[in-house]
């Protein structure tokens, strides 16, 4: 597809441009039956996991604020699939443009979820296990971890490109639906596979609400009911050699998602920085679609592939 | 030398990506197609079963009213509500699919409102039926309205 819509010489120059193209066609051309209720956070998780055999695929955009540095527009792919009821499996693909220097692919993220309780209870706990296989380019700032600060960003791509990192990284997401309100508390943390380097920790929290909470009998694209917003919190909290608040940047971001009944979904957030470690601003907003059936139509394919042999 | 040794942290690099998305794809989609063929096996025990999970409602939660019972705007929108997220596996019409049983059966119609919405709140996760707690409240009932709706409308259209 992507082929007949950019020109080979374009696709060498702009992989990434490549890669956009492709994802957007992907999301504008499935057909889906089903209607997202997603919530509005971006780095905070709730305990809502991806209806079983649904896959959602995302694109979201970091812009960020570089003090002694050139600013950055970081951006990633997610696609999200419900393997059952009780866990969801992601796959994120990161790059990044700093402004004046290069645009980079910067790595790949594998994440699984699993709801630990078969019920809902007054606070819900999931366990999240991630692997990441990232360069020190990466500057999606999905998580911010131990002493993860703004002045870690300052240098050049090429000289960050230097740094491979293979980190583990473990959240429990304890989460609580009360009254259309959502409260989500998750303590991470994370561990560069490199024997020599500590384990290092974060939070996110978040709390988000509809605008409305009951349902108008008509499919309408403004209803109140289709807007959530909130607010989240997240930064670093040190690490084992140094635990602690000290060099560590922290985010207050309000945030906001539209649920669209065409399936799809908008989220913007505009995160400050708490402290001078911090960037003060990082503008994010993504776009999603969930294709209900996905599963289904897979295994069909597999076992029509199986059927002809 | 510098370059070969470039190459061969590149290739690996390319290695370790391709296989983990090969390790991600056998693994979901092999347990996509484990659970569907379970589901095929037994057809009948998950039907069974989750007609079952209707009386592991308490008996607290069984009694509760629905707040917006016999409210005609609100079977509308718990229409809407049904449209947009329960019939990609009950059903346009709740008679059921491959992934969903039917909701017009006696097991769903004559349980009561509070046990159809408990249902809807705690899901049957171990069935493949998700939590709907992320709806809000309001939004539960009224797809409880809608559900108990479809009785009176079955029972309007027998001759």
């Amino acid at each position: 597809m992507v082929a007949h819509v950019i020109p080979e010489s374009i696709r060498q120059k702009f992989p990434v441009l490549s890669f956009l193209v492709l994802l957007f066609s992907l999301l504008f051309c499935f057909p889906s039956l089903v209607w997202a209720q997603e919530s509005p956070y971006i780095v905070t998780y709730d305990h809502y996991l991806e209806e079983p055999g649904s896959l959602e695929v995302e694109y979201f955009s970091t812009f960020g604020t570089q003090r002694g540095g050139n600013d950055f527009h970081a951006f990633w792919a997610e696609f999200e699939y419900g393997a059952t009821a009780w866990w969801t499996t992601e796959f994120y693909l990161d790059g990044q443009t700093t402004f004046h220097d290069s645009t980079v692919f910067t790595g790949f993220r594998w994440e699984n979820r699993f709801r630990l309780l078969q019920r809902e209870h007054l606070v819900n706990p999931v366990l999240y296990i991630e692997y990441e296989q990232i360069s020190g380019a990466d500057k999606i700032l999905k998580e911010i971890e131990g002493h993860d600060v703004e002045s870690d960003f300052a240098d050049s791509n090429a000289a960050l490109r230097k740094e491979h990192d293979h980190e583990l990284e473990l959240k429990l997401l304890l989460s609580s639906s009360f009254k259309g309100w959502n409260v989500a508390v998750n303590p991470i943390v994370t561990k560069n596979l490199l024997p020599s380097e500590p384990w290092e920790f974060a939070y996110a929290v978040g709390a988000s609400r509809p605008l409305a909470l009951k349902a108008s009998p008509n499919r309408c694209n403004f209803c109140r009911e289709n807007f959530v917003a909130g607010v989240e919190m997240y930064g670093g909290l040190g690490d084992t050699q140094s635990a602690g608040l000290h060099d560590t940047s922290h985010y207050l971001a309000p945030v906001v998602a539209w649920n669209l009944p065409s399936d799809w979904t908008v989220r913007v957030s505009s995160g400050f920085g708490l402290n001078d470690n911090s960037h003060r601003l990082l503008l994010r907003w993504g776009l999603s679609r969930e294709f209900s059936g996905f599963g289904e139509l897979v295994g069909r394919w597999l076992g029509s592939l199986g059927g002809r042999r | 030398m510098k370059t070969a040794s470039a190459l061969f942290r590149s290739a690996g690099r390319f290695n370790l990506a391709a296989i983990a998305v090969v390790v991600f794809a056998i693994v979901v989609f092999g347990t996509s197609r484990a659970s569907a063929q379970n589901k095929d096996a037994g057809a009948g025990n998950i039907k069974q079963s989750t007609y079952a999970a209707l009386a592991d409602a308490p008996a607290k939660a069984r009694e509760r009213k629905n707040p917006f019972a016999g409210d005609p705007q609100a079977m509308a929108a718990g229409g809407k509500l049904f449209e947009q997220h329960c019939a990609e596996c009950h059903g346009m019409k709740a008679g059921g699919t491959r992934k969903g049983p039917s909701l017009l059966q006696e097991e769903v119609q004559e349980a009561t409102p509070g046990t159809l919405f408990w249902l809807l709140s705690n899901g049957v996760v171990r069935r493949g039926m998700p939590v709907w707690s992320k709806l809000p409240e309001q939004q539960r009932w009224q797809v409880v309205a809608f559900l108990q709706s479809l009785k009176v409308q079955a029972m309007n259209s027998q001759p």
